[in-house]
Parts: C-alpha cells; sequence; structure tokens
C-alpha cells in the first residue's frame, strides 16, 4: 500500500496511486451530458423564499427575526439551538426583503413533511449592511483553528453533499482524532448530477482554497480529491488549480455507481475500510464535499454565509437542463422556469437523483442546503432501458445473486429480502442489515423487479423502534431497580447509623465507668499512698481526647450519611470499636 | 404543478427474468441439437413434448392458483424445466412416462412449493428421480448412437425417422421396435455393470469398440458444445463461475485419485466428465438459481458437495446415473450452507488489519 510521505511529494504525484476497489457497483446510463455543458448561471431572485428552521437531522434552529422586520442579504434569521445539542445551523436571509411570515410550510422530504419556515418576501434589492455581516478573512492563516471554526459555524455551513450534516461539528470532532488525510468528494457517481462538476470546471481555486482552510483547521498532512473520471474537465481544472500545493492530490477514479459514497470512496483512494459502525476518524481520515469546501472557502474568505447553492436542473421533462447557482429557500417551480419551464413529459419531480433521491408531490417546495439536483422527469425516462417495466409485473426472486454480485455492502441483499418478507427481522439484523446504504444497487439490477430497498428502508426503521422500545423498557426496568436499591440502601443506612448511635452511647458510658473506676483508684491510693496527680491528670487528658475522638467520629458519620455515602460506613463501626477499648 | 411519487431507486436496469431464461434456452440449443444428430429425431420429440406438456401443466397450476398467466407463462421457466427434463431422457421413450416427469417437475416440485422461486429442489431432477425409480426399464433404453451418423441415415432407418420416432413415442406405431436390437446401455451403464462383473476397466473400454466410439463421439461432442453453451451463460453473467468449476473439479480429482490408485477398477475421469448429464448438470442444471446456494462461497461448496455425490452414487450406488440424487440431496443443504456462508460485508474485520472476521460473533 502506498503511504504517502509527508516530505516526499513531487514523486509522489508522479507515480500512479495505487487504487482500491469496492465490491460490486453498477453502471447505469449516468446522463450527464445533459445537463454539463451550460456554465452555472444565478437562478435569479425568486418572489418568495421559504427557509426551513430545520435543514438537516437534529433540532431546529430557532428564529431571531420577527414577522415584518425587514432584513439584509446574509443577515442572521435563525440560529443554532445551543441546547439541544449543536445539531442545528445558523440560517441567513439569502437576500433583502420583509420576513412575511414564519408559519408551517411543506419541506422537500419523502413523506411530504411540513415544518416551521421563515418565509422572506425579497424587496428585489439584495442589500446588505455591513453591520449583518461577516468581514472576509483574506489571510486565514493569521487566525486561529478556533477562530475559523467559529466562522464556518457562524455561516451555517452543512455538508452538501447530501446528509447536510453540520459542518463545524463535523470538523471540531475530528480536531482531536489526529486526522491524516482529507479525502475530498468529488465523485459525483450518481446519474443526472452535475453540480459538483460544474462547480470544479468553474471554482476551482476557490474550492482548493476552502481545502486549504480545512486542512489547517483540522492539522491533517494531505488532501486526496476523489474525481470519477467521466468529469476529465473537472480532473484538469482542479490539477491546474492545486499544482502548487504539494500535499494535495487529484485523483482520478473508475466511473462507477456508489463511488462517491463515503466508505466506498474512501476503500478506493486509501484502500482502507471504515469498520462498520465506525467513523473514517478511526482510520485518521476525514472526509468534505467539494461543494463544501466552497463554501467554506466563500464563508472564510468571502465572509458569505451559506445563502446559496449549486443545483442541477435536469431530466427530460426540463426543456434546457443545466446548473443554477440557487438561493435556498427557492421553490422547484421557480427553478424550473429559469430552465425554461417544464414540458408535458415532467410526470416525476426528483429531489437528488435516481437512485438515492426521493420524488416530491408537488414543486412548490423550497430547496434547502441539502438540494444538489432537481431532476423533472417522465416515468418512461427512468425506465427507459426497460421498456417492459411498466408492464412487467414484480416477478418472485428467483434467487439469481445479482442483486449479491453488485452490493458495495457485499452484503446478501437476496436474503435480507427473505428474511424481511418473512418478518424475520432477527435474521435480517444477522445479515448484518445495518450497514446496507440504501444504494439501490441491489434493485436497479435485479431481473424480478422487487423494491427491494423499500424492504430494507421497512425494516430498519421497524428494527430502530424495537431497538427505542427496548431502550425505554431497559430504562424503566432500570428505574424500577434502583428504586429497590434505593429502598434498601435507606434501610441499611438507617440501620448503620442506628448501630454507629448505640456504639457511641456505649463508648460513652465505658468511658464513664472507666472514669469512676480511674477515681475510685485514685481514692484508694490517696488513702493509702500520696496521691499521684501526674497520674490523674493524664487520665482527665485521655478522656478529653477521648471524647473529642467521639464527637469528631459522630460529625463524621453524620456527614457521610448526609452525603448518601454507601461504601464508609464500616468506619464509623470500626472506630466505635476502638473507642470501645478506651 | 403535482408530480408522481414513488420510492427511489427510480432507475432500473433492462435485466428481467425473462430474458435470463432466455439466454438459458439459447445456450441449451447447440448441444440440443448435437445430442439430436447423434440419437435422431427422438431426442426433439422429447423436446417438444416435454415443453409442451410443461407449459400445459404450468398453465393449469397458474390458473389453479389464480395466479396472471402471461408474466409466469412468458419467464420461460416452465420452458426450461421441460427442456432440461428432456434432455435427460433417452430417445423414443413413451409420450406418458415424459407426461409424468413433467406433472412431478411442474406440478409437485415448483407449483406445491409456492411456484417460481420458491421450490427448494430442481424441478427437472425431480421429474428425472420419479421416472428412473418408476420406471427404470424405459429410462435405460438408450438406442445404439452407433447406428447411425446423420440425421439423413436416421430418416431412412426405421425407427428412426421422424414420422417412425413420432409413432414411437405416441405408442401408435404398427410394429414395436425390437428393443433388444436397436438399445444399448449407456457407457455409465456398461461399464459399471462390467465392473461389477469383475472385468478391468481396460478390458470393458477395449473390447467394445461401439463403448470407446460411442464415447469419443456422442458423450464427448454434446458435452463440449453444452460446455460452449455454459460459457455463454458465464460471459452473459446468467450464471456465476463457481458452481460448474467446483463441480467439475471436484468430479475430476476424486475419480483421478481412484482411477490412479487401481486403474482397472475405477472408470477414469474423462468417462466421468464426459458422459451421462455430468456437462449438462455443471452448467445448467446445478446452476438453476432457485434451488442453488446463493452465495459465492456456498455456490462453491454445493457444486462440489454434487461432483463429489455424483462420483458416489455412480461408483457405489444403484443408479447408471447420479446426476439427479446429487442435486437433489445438495438442494436439501442449501439452507444450511448460505447460512454458514456469507460474505465479509464492508467494515468487518480483515481488509485493513487481517484481524479474522468479527462476523461469527454476530452470528451465535
Ligand atoms: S436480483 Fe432479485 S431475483 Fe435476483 S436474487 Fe436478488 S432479489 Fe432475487
Ligand atoms: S441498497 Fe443495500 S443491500 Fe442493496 S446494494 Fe445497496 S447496500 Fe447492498
Amino acid at each position: 500500500m502506498i503511504t504517502v510521505n509527508s516530505t516526499n511529494h513531487s514523486n509522489e504525484k508522479v507515480t500512479p496511486r495505487k487504487l482500491g476497489t469496492f465490491h460490486g457497483g453498477v453502471h447505469p446510463p449516468f446522463h450527464k451530458d445533459d445537463s454539463n455543458k451550460p456554465v452555472i448561471n444565478f437562478a435569479g431572485i425568486p418572489k418568495r423564499l421559504v427557509l426551513p428552521l430545520r435543514q438537516q437531522l437534529g433540532s431546529d434552529a430557532e428564529p431571531c427575526v420577527s414577522v415584518g422586520d425587514s432584513v439584509y442579504k446574509g443577515q442572521l434569521i435563525a440560529h443554532l439551538n445551543h441546547h439541544e445539542g449543536a445539531l442545528s445551523a445558523n440560517i441567513h436571509a439569502p437576500t433583502s426583503g420583509i420576513i412575511a411570515a414564519i408559519t408551517k410550510h411543506a419541506l422537500p422530504h419523502p413523506s411530504g413533511l411540513q415544518a416551521q419556515c421563515i418565509i422572506i418576501e425579497p424587496d428585489g434589492k439584495d442589500e446588505s449592511s455591513s453591520e449583518h455581516s461577516f468581514k472576509p478573512i483574506t489571510d486565514y492563516a493569521t487566525f486561529s483553528q478556533n477562530d475559523l471554526l467559529e466562522r464556518i459555524q457562524q455561516a451555517g455551513i452543512v455538508g452538501l453533499g447530501g446528509a447536510a450534516f453540520p459542518t463545524a461539528v463535523k470538523l471540531a470532532g475530528s480536531k482531536n482524532a489526529k486526522i491524516k488525510t482529507l479525502i475530498i468528494n468529488g465523485a459525483e457517481c450518481e446519474p443526472y448530477i452535475t453540480c459538483d462538476d460544474r462547480l470544479m470546471r468553474e471554482k476551482s481555486a476557490e474550492i482548493i482554497l476552502g481545502i486549504k482552510i480545512v486542512l489547517r483547521l483540522i492539522n491533517a498532512e494531505e488532501c486526496l480529491i476523489g474525481i470519477e473520471d467521466n468529469k476529465p474537465e473537472a480532473i484538469e481544472a482542479m490539477r491546474l488549480a492545486s499544482a502548487n500545493e504539494f500535499d494535495i492530490e487529484v485523483v482520478s477514479i473508475p466511473t462507477i455507481y456508489p463511488s462517491g459514497g463515503e466508505k466506498q470512496l474512501i476503500k478506493i483512494l486509501t484502500r482502507k475500510e471504515v469498520p462498520s459502525g465506525g467513523l473514517p476518524s478511526e482510520l485518521g481520515l476525514l472526509s468534505q464535499n467539494v461543494a463544501t469546501a466552497y463554501s467554506i472557502y466563500q464563508a472564510v474568505m468571502e465572509g458569505q454565509p451559506l445563502i446559496s447553492r449549486i443545483i442541477t436542473v435536469t431530466g427530460n421533462g426540463i426543456l434546457h437542463p443545466q446548473n443554477f447557482e440557487v438561493l435556498i429557500g427557492t421553490s422547484f417551480a421557480h427553478l424550473a422556469e429559469q430552465a425554461g419551464g417544464t414540458n408535458k413529459m415532467a410526470d416525476h419531480l426528483i429531489m437528488g437523483g435516481p437512485m438515492m433521491g426521493f420524488a416530491l408531490e408537488d414543486d412548490n417546495i423550497p430547496i434547502i442546503k441539502a438540494t444538489n439536483c432537481a431532476l423533472f422527469t417522465s416515468s418512461t425516462a427512468l425506465r427507459e432501458s426497460n421498456p417492459a417495466f411498466s408492464s412487467q409485473a414484480i416477478m418472485p426472486c428467483i434467487r439469481c445473486g445479482k442483486c449479491m454480485d453488485v452490493c458495495p455492502a457485499n452484503l446478501l441483499p437476496q436474503q435480507l429480502y427473505w428474511h424481511i418478507r418473512a418478518k424475520d427481522l432477527e435474521k435480517a439484523k444477522e445479515h448484518n442489515l445495518k450497514d446496507c446504504i440504501d444504494c439501490g444497487c441491489c434493485n436497479y439490477v435485479c431481473p424480478s423487479h422487487i423494491p427491494l430497498v423499500d424492504y430494507y428502508r421497512f425494516a430498519k426503521v421497524e428494527l430502530r423502534e424495537q431497538k427505542i422500545a427496548q431502550e425505554k423498557a431497559d430504562i424503566s426496568r432500570q428505574r424500577h431497580e434502583f428504586l429497590l436499591y434505593r429502598k434498601e440502601r435507606d434501610k441499611r443506612e438507617r440501620d448503620e447509623k442506628r448501630a454507629a448511635h448505640k456504639a457511641q452511647l456505649q463508648a460513652k458510658k465505658a468511658a464513664i465507668a472507666k472514669k469512676k473506676a480511674d477515681t475510685g483508684e485514685n481514692a484508694d491510693s490517696d488513702k493509702s499512698d500520696i496521691s499521684n496527680s501526674d497520674t490523674t491528670k493524664a487520665d482527665a487528658i485521655k478522656a478529653a481526647v477521648a471524647r473529642a475522638k467521639e464527637k469528631k467520629i459522630a460529625r463524621e458519620t453524620q456527614a457521610d450519611e448526609s452525603l448518601g455515602k454507601k461504601s464508609p460506613r464500616i468506619k464509623p463501626t470500626k472506630n466505635t470499636g476502638t473507642n470501645d477499648e478506651i | 404543478m403535482k408530480f408522481k411519487t414513488n420510492t427511489s431507486p427510480f432507475f432500473s436496469s433492462e435485466n428481467n427474468v425473462r430474458s435470463v431464461m432466455l439466454q438459458v434456452l439459447i445456450a441449451l440449443i447447440p448441444g440440443t441439437l448435437v445430442v439430436a444428430y447423434f440419437y435422431g429425431w427422438g431426442i426433439l420429440i422429447n423436446v417438444a413434448l416435454s415443453v409442451f406438456f410443461a407449459l400445459a401443466l404450468e398453465t393449469l397450476a397458474l390458473i389453479l392458483r389464480k395466479r396472471p398467466i402471461l408474466p409466469f407463462l412468458g419467464d420461460f421457466s416452465a420452458f426450461i424445466t421441460g427442456w432440461l427434463l428432456a434432455l435427460t431422457l433417452p430417445p423414443l421413450i413413451p409420450w406418458w412416462v415424459i407426461f409424468v416427469g413433467v406433472f412431478f417437475a411442474i406440478i409437485v416440485a415448483k407449483h406445491l412449493y409456492g411456484g417460481l422461486g420458491y421450490n427448494p429442489f430442481n424441478p427437472a431432477m425431480v421429474g428425472f428421480a420419479v421416472l428412473i425409480i418408476s420406471f427404470p426399464l424405459e429410462m435405460t433404453q438408450w438406442i445404439q448412437a452407433n447406428h447411425i451418423n446423420t440425421i439423413n441415415t436416421l430418416q431412412t432407418t426405421p425407427p428412426f425417422g421422424f414420422i417412425d420416432s413420432l409413432k414411437s413415442v405416441l405408442g401408435i406405431a404398427a410394429s414395436t421396435p425390437d428393443w433388444d436390437a436397436i438399445t444399448m446401455a449407456t457407457p455409465l451403464d456398461a461399464v459399471k455393470t462390467g465392473l461389477r462383473a469383475g472385468m478391468p476397466y481396460s478390458d470393458i473400454i477395449n473390447q467394445s469398440p461401439y463403448l470407446a466410439k460411442t464415447t469419443s463421439n456422442t458423450w464427448l461432442w454434446s458435452g463440449l458444445v453444452f460446455t460452449l453453451g455454459g460459457l455463454w451463460l458465464l460471459y452473459k453473467k446468467v450464471i456465476h463461475w463457481q458452481i460448474p468449476s467446483a463441480l467439475i473439479l471436484a468430479l475430476i480429482m476424486i475419480s483421478s485419485l481412484f482411477h490412479l490408485f487401481s486403474n482397472e477398477t475405477y472408470a477414469s475421469p474423462l468417462l466421468h466428465v464426459f458422459s451421462g448429464a455430468t456437462i449438462l448438470a455443471a452448467f445448467f442444471i446445478a446452476t438453476d438459481p432457485v434451488s442453488a446456494s446463493t452465495t459465492p462461497l456456498g455456490k462453491i461448496i454445493y457444486g462440489a458437495g454434487i461432483g463429489l455425490l455424483i462420483y458416489i452414487i455412480r461408483t457405489w450406488g444403484n443408479y447408471p446415473d447420479a446426476v439427479a440424487f446429487a442435486v437433489l440431496i445438495m438442494n436439501m443443504a442449501v439452507p444450511t450452507i448460505d447460512y454458514y456462508t456469507q460474505p465479509r460485508t464492508f467494515g468487518y474485520g480483515t481488509a485493513n488489519d487481517k484481524k479474522p472476521s468479527s462476523r461469527r460473533e454476530n452470528n451465535p
């Protein structure tokens, strides 16, 4: 395996990197040429911007504007929620305008979910104010890591590859993890999508700067940029832009879906497998999408928060497929209009690609930070390669194993399917259902057209719910057990207290008795001998010390008990024992 | 604007059951023609009748089970079952024997178990096993291939002409052929009988130039052409390489072992590989996806198991050929094999650190 030597990079670039491969994968029609020719245009300011308070897993951001307020471009309108963990991100006004409403609106979500959104009516002036914007940091090297990290957090940057995980959280988590290699994902393996391709062609220098910022932030030694070889122009542009960066290497990787899956790309570039359930940081790796690197550049060096992104608008239902720079909150309908409008064939609207995206019922839905593609297409185009599909029913599984041959997770999709069908979720779990990445390869090749991924999604949700229920049951059982334990403990403590008390009393009694005895002795000696005042004095001192000791012990015991400690119970008893001897 | 919704992936490839099965049919044709070249019209009549029965019974079963008929009939799976069964039957076998075989294959082995995709046993082999047990005589009447060399001579020499063959199969021939005169034990049968009688292997082969000739001509040629068909399926990715390779290799290894150990009491590997239904089994029967193992390692075990069982049953069992029983026995082992041969899932053990896979821990 090639290990990159940090001091000898010039040689490294000459010898081709030995790439890894992952099992399976498919070559669907990629349709990249449909949309990758025109340059990125600005999609314009729509009449209305709808900004969901939550655009990723996690919690809502909190609005910090009210209805009727006018806002400037780039002004913070909802700040990340500190209370419920930092899994939320700042939201800024994409352009200047009036807050028209803060209300429920349909989100781009597979189930047509509605949630709180801030709705802005743009005034068309696109005004910004210095008061409400970030200062560009031209010399990022003079800024501390924490300052840079804070800027990224303030700018509301999330992973733009799809999951929209807050970038600052990811970077902060990796700061301590000794990251050696930064992986930049420019694979863009989903069919139809070309936004990263166009971005790399047009903004390569900016992306490289963004990468350098991240490299500084996480103290990584090197950066590998993985780009599928069906994007030669992007590879060329990125190579040019990084020609003088000895620690950044652009790697051309074979075109195969899903090479852009995080773990798959890591396997290709580093030949390492991220352990199941583990994170790349365990291997000293961190991955970021090219678009995220670009938005980091914008946030740091241009002072622009994440208020727009590049989106591919494509499909045979669109007149002029192309890529746009789109303000977050723009509706899909507006996008379609900008691309020349839809034609009669458009009966599907898919956010994301055809392999892993999801269908939207309505185009009056805003794009969010995670939207990378709006695919307007006819159902027949999706099944183009297979005209029989619409008429052909779903057939039983013939166990042909084609699904297994293409599964990048090296699972046995057919067995998962049988077990889930038989409602035997435990078996599915045993067959590592959780390692399924929902890539859809199995589904794609299945000659029986079984909607395999639907089964996996169902089973995963089901198992998650079972787990939650199980956890709840566990918690209440633990609570019950703790209750019993506490009762038991309280009783024991009371008993011990009582015992200690008793012992103290006895000790006292013993001391008194001893004193009496001593006085008696003294009296006797008084009679017979010259009284030995020294002895009496010593005895008196002894008794006084003993009393003080007793008091101290009693205090300690009380303190222990009030603290609810359970172990040092023995101490007082032992001491009382000593007292007894006195 | 409103759109239709659906779930991902929205794409699907051009694969469908029909095209997969169609490839199998295409691959079967050349081998079938070679067999027919040596054995005459009877083979083709067998195939036609068997396929016809298979389709008819499939339709009937689908009607009875209230299933859509066209998609299932159009998937060619019954077609293939019928065809494969026919290839294992001797020519000129009475039509009702074919019918019984197909009935057990389609109705009992397939539809009673839930139809396409659900049958644990290979339907064609179930049909064959039932026939060899019920009609041992009819099932071993292979006409002498060396009587004939071309289809042309066939047509002129009764009862090998098309009409005569058909009449014979349908049982309406004017005179029944003199079976003793025209039939002949298959090489496997002859060798087995000879070895049982204590004859040295080389004598059995040499004494009967006819046997040597049959071995080298009929079985060898058809075996080679069926191999070509199998390679086509491999090339088309319809079957995986594991089962055929493991089956043939295991058979070669065990037969060589015994043959080297005692070459006069055990038949040669060549005979084992190129006679009976070995090649057909390796590429077309054992690879039937529904009843075979599905994991890569499982397929190797499954194929090798069949290869070994073929040898064991042929050598020490009571039936002339062993393919059907070997396949059926291994069919039974499939669930267990599959369970213990799950491939290493991405992200489990080995790849980075060469540590043993952690998957066993997940499988109590
Ligand atoms: S590809 Fe489809 S038919 Fe083939 S084994 Fe997988 S699920 Fe079954
Ligand atoms: S969706 Fe899951 S099971 Fe299917 S190919 Fe992808 S990872 Fe494998």
